[in-house]
């Protein structure tokens, strides 16, 4: 949903060491432990955070600073083993094993602490250069969880630092352990995980041949071990990252075979070495966490369960989620519609002080239009249209997923998506998409089966966008809320809004089943989704943060394309070509063809220009009706609405724009992350395509069948 | 002695039982395994998705939803 955040500093570029002086300190970590909050107290970056697992999809780096020394921290995706094969396990796994960072901070979760265990032990068998980062202590503290850390510390045999970096506590104490750790750089430790008799004997048959061939840049006894058990994708990595072959080695592969004998004898088959290894960590985690941690409260998740079984019960789960979103948009369009008027008020004066400002210069006509009429009226609508409802929507969303709600939403939706070979997860892609479909494109890695992740990719321009958001809540208030009176009249909106939204999610379950059935055939693969614990949600913090970076970033951009899109679009319609303008050709030539669609020239033309940014779709239709029209003051939806009624716009227009605006080509910003996330323009085409003839399909089916019936 | 198994997607809503296997052929055996679905790990059947499948299961202190097809090639025994 963070754009800013998405930005890839690094995919896989491992540094060079001689020209960067400062300290690499890698963080790793489970998904949904915090990590990104670590991260963010520590360089003060703001990537984005939420309680489900999968937001970091790329490392992001940012810088530290403490007592005058300067490190560069990289937050790897989070992981819950370095050994499986998705994508974001191979850039965590490659990032901690051939990086070269000077530590690794492995953060984990208080409340789980057993199960996060697995992947320090695993970071431990790489490098020593580790410092357990436990974090949520305040959660446990809660929960009533107790944790021995130093005890930790000395059964881990690395540091261990407690904290809470919601509220920064502990912070100092981890970075005086991890700047201790890259001052005094262990070179041997004692082995993490102890494995069964037949396993340690062949990792000492392979060890000593592979020393003097990693040259130190590995740990061997890692680096046997997966020899050992013949994990392929690993092995490669490994051959690539040394230069050198390793399986195919002529002193390496007897020792292989001998020490593979070796197990086979000692009673464990080749088949079932993987999971001797997995066993050994595992039971290793568990112990140490019977010796470390105490719950003092056995039934310290009993709160969490209760309400799982209101959020995703049959009877209740899926109305719960509707009544949600509901009242999401109807706080969103009840308190957004007066400070709207507000702002479109006082940006409309200070449009009038500018109009007399050029006046007193004695400016000729023509700049005075560009400026004021083209430039400044389209960005003033956009702040005053735009700002209320996302200042309000982002803060209220980003609630939601800060107290964990949406696995929720994938754990009640998956079955629909499996019934159309899909992923759930598509669910917390298309969250995101909320925000920004370009980071929902992206967020679309968290689908490990490339065929879901694509169908995941195509279909996420079924959801609005902020940018689509203000547009289709302007068209409501103005044509279907006034249906009713009052109080009424907010409800009746937000349902409306509710069931585009609805319709939506639905479109994009029949184009997935569609895909699936089509150019993208397959069967489901398998689903593994974590509910995480809820957490109380950081009301002061959200709102501060959504505000700041969200809502204002995404204006920020819409003002940067509106600007310009407000000065093209005046010249068009004030350079006349035969006694007409530029604009009134174009629009003239587009109108009997959106005729058909229930839309007109203008609205399309809208469209097309509105591919850098939807944001500008419904100034530029303003902009091209005033150049006609007579209404030369526009400070208000009741003006638009007479401007838009002016121009023909029935309640089927302004259906007709929802459903092309809900349903239509991705911006270009989304359409050139497609094209970066799937390498292919092909996929981009069928993106772009896609939604655009689902959209003037139903576009065409329900205005004709509405003027069949003569309802308009 | 010879244990009665059944699969993880039989489990009962509030009940628990003992990991004994993991079917072998399943890509997704590495996946469960790092989730800590070991050999004699107690689970627990905790909450029905609304259309009853998926399902979440409580594994070493966290709630892990799995589909019934994935669930299956979990052996339990009581």
């Amino acid at each position: 949903m963070y754009i800013k955040a998405n930005r890839p500093c690094n995919e896989s570029t491992p540094k060079n060491r001689s020209d960067d002086p400062d300290k690499v300190i890698a963080l790793a970590g489970n998904p949904n432990v915090g990590k990104s909050t670590v991260f963010n107290a520590l360089t003060g970056m703001k990537q984005h955070t939420g309680n489900w697992p999968g937001k970091t999809v790329v490392n992001v780096q940012g810088q530290h600073t403490h007592n005058g020394e300067s490190f560069r921290m990289v937050d790897l995706p989070g992981t819950y083993s370095l050994l499986a094969h998705s994508a974001e396990e191979e850039v965590a796994r490659d990032y901690i094993c051939f990086g070269d960072a000077d530590a690794v901070i492995v953060v984990c979760d208080a409340t789980s602490l057993e199960r996060n265990l697995n992947l320090v032990l695993q970071t431990l068998e790489i490098t020593g250069n580790v410092v357990v980062c436990v974090n949520l202590m305040d959660e446990a503290k809660k929960k009533k969880i107790s944790i021995d850390l130093p005890r930790l510390s000395e059964l881990l045999g690395c540091p261990v630092a407690g904290c809470s970096a919601r509220s920064k506590k502990g912070l100092k104490e981890l970075m005086d352990q991890t700047a201790m750790l890259c001052r005094n750089p262990r070179r041997a430790q004692p082995a993490p995980v102890p494995y069964p008799g037949p396993l340690e004997e062949a990792i000492a048959l392979v060890e000593p041949v592979l020393l003097d061939k990693l040259k130190g840049r590995l740990n061997s006894r890692w680096a046997a071990i997966r020899l050992i058990e013949g994990d392929a994708p690993i092995i490669t990595a490994m051959e690539r990252y040394l230069g050198c072959p390793l399986s195919a080695d002529a002193a390496l592969a007897p020792a292989l075979d001998r020490a593979r004998a070796l197990i086979e004898k000692g009673g464990i088959p080749r088949d079932r070495i993987r999971d001797a290894i997995v066993n050994s960590i595992i039971s290793r985690a568990e112990m140490i966490a019977a010796d470390t941690v105490r719950f003092e409260n056995a039934g310290y998740a009993l709160n969490d369960r209760r309400l799982d079984r209101i959020l995703t019960s049959k009877s209740t789960g899926i109305p719960i989620m509707v009544a949600l979103l509901a009242i999401l948009f109807w706080i969103t369009m009840t308190g957004a519609n007066y400070p709207s008027e507000l702002i479109a008020n006082g940006l409309a004066w200070v449009g009038d002080q500018l109009t007399g400002f050029f006046h007193w210069l004695g400016a000729p006509a023509w700049v005075r239009g560009i400026l004021v009429d083209g430039v400044y009226k389209v960005v003033s609508w956009v702040v005053s249209v735009m700002l209320p409802p996302m200042a309000i929507f982002f803060p209220l969303f980003t609630l939601l997923e800060d107290f964990g709600y949406l696995p929720r939403v994938a754990f009640n939706l998956d079955r629909y998506f499996k019934k159309c070979c899909a992923c759930g997860k598509q669910a917390l892609t298309m969250c995101m998409g909320f925000g920004c479909n370009a980071a929902g494109v992206v967020g679309c890695r968290i689908i490990d089966s490339p065929r879901e992740r694509l169908i995941a990719i195509i279909t996420n321009n079924f959801v609005p966008c902020n940018g689509r958001f203000p547009t289709l809540i302007a068209i409501i208030t103005m044509f279907f809320g006034s249906l009713a009176l009052g109080f009424m009249e907010s409800v009746v909106s937000a349902l409306m809004l509710t069931g585009v939204i609805v319709l939506g999610v639905v479109m994009t379950l029949a184009l997935s089943r569609f895909l699936s059935k089509t150019m993208l055939k397959g069967i489901p693969s398998s689903f593994v989704l974590e509910l995480p614990p809820y957490r109380k949600p950081q009301i002061g913090r959200v709102i501060v943060r959504s505000i700041m970076d969200r809502t204002l970033f995404v204006l920020g951009r819409a003002v940067v394309v509106a600007a310009p899109a407000g000065l093209i679009i005046w010249l068009m319609a004030n350079v006349h070509v035969g006694g007409i303008s530029l604009l009134a050709h174009c629009t003239g030539f587009l109108d009997p063809f959106a005729r058909l669609f229930g839309l007109d020239g203008v609205i399309l033309m809208a469209f097309v220009l509105g591919f850098p940014a939807n944001e500008i779709v419904v100034p530029i239709i303003i902009m091209a009706y005033m150049s006609t029209g007579s209404i030369l003051e526009l400070d208000g939806l009741h003006q638009l609405k007479a401007l838009l009624v002016q121009n023909d716009w029935t309640w089927l227009t302004a259906l007709c724009t929802m459903l092309f605006s809900l349903m239509h080509f991705p911006c270009s910003t989304t359409c050139l992350t497609i094209r970066k996330e799937t390498q292919s323009w092909k996929w981009t085409a069928v993106s772009f395509v896609l939604p655009t003839i689902t959209g003037l399909a139903l576009c065409f089916i329900v205005a004709n069948t509405v003027r069949l019936l003569g309802l308009v | 002695m010879a244990e009665i198994s059944f699969p993880l997607s039989n489990l009962p809503i509030g009940s628990k039982a003992k990991v004994i296997d993991l079917n072998s052929d399943s890509p997704l055996k590495r996946r469960l395994l790092d989730l800590g679905l070991t050999r004699d790990t107690v689970v627990e059947a905790v909450q029905k998705s609304p259309a009853g499948d998926p399902i979440a299961y409580l594994v070493r202190g966290a709630v892990i939803a799995l589909r019934s097809e994935d669930a299956s090639n979990v052996l339990l025994s009581m």
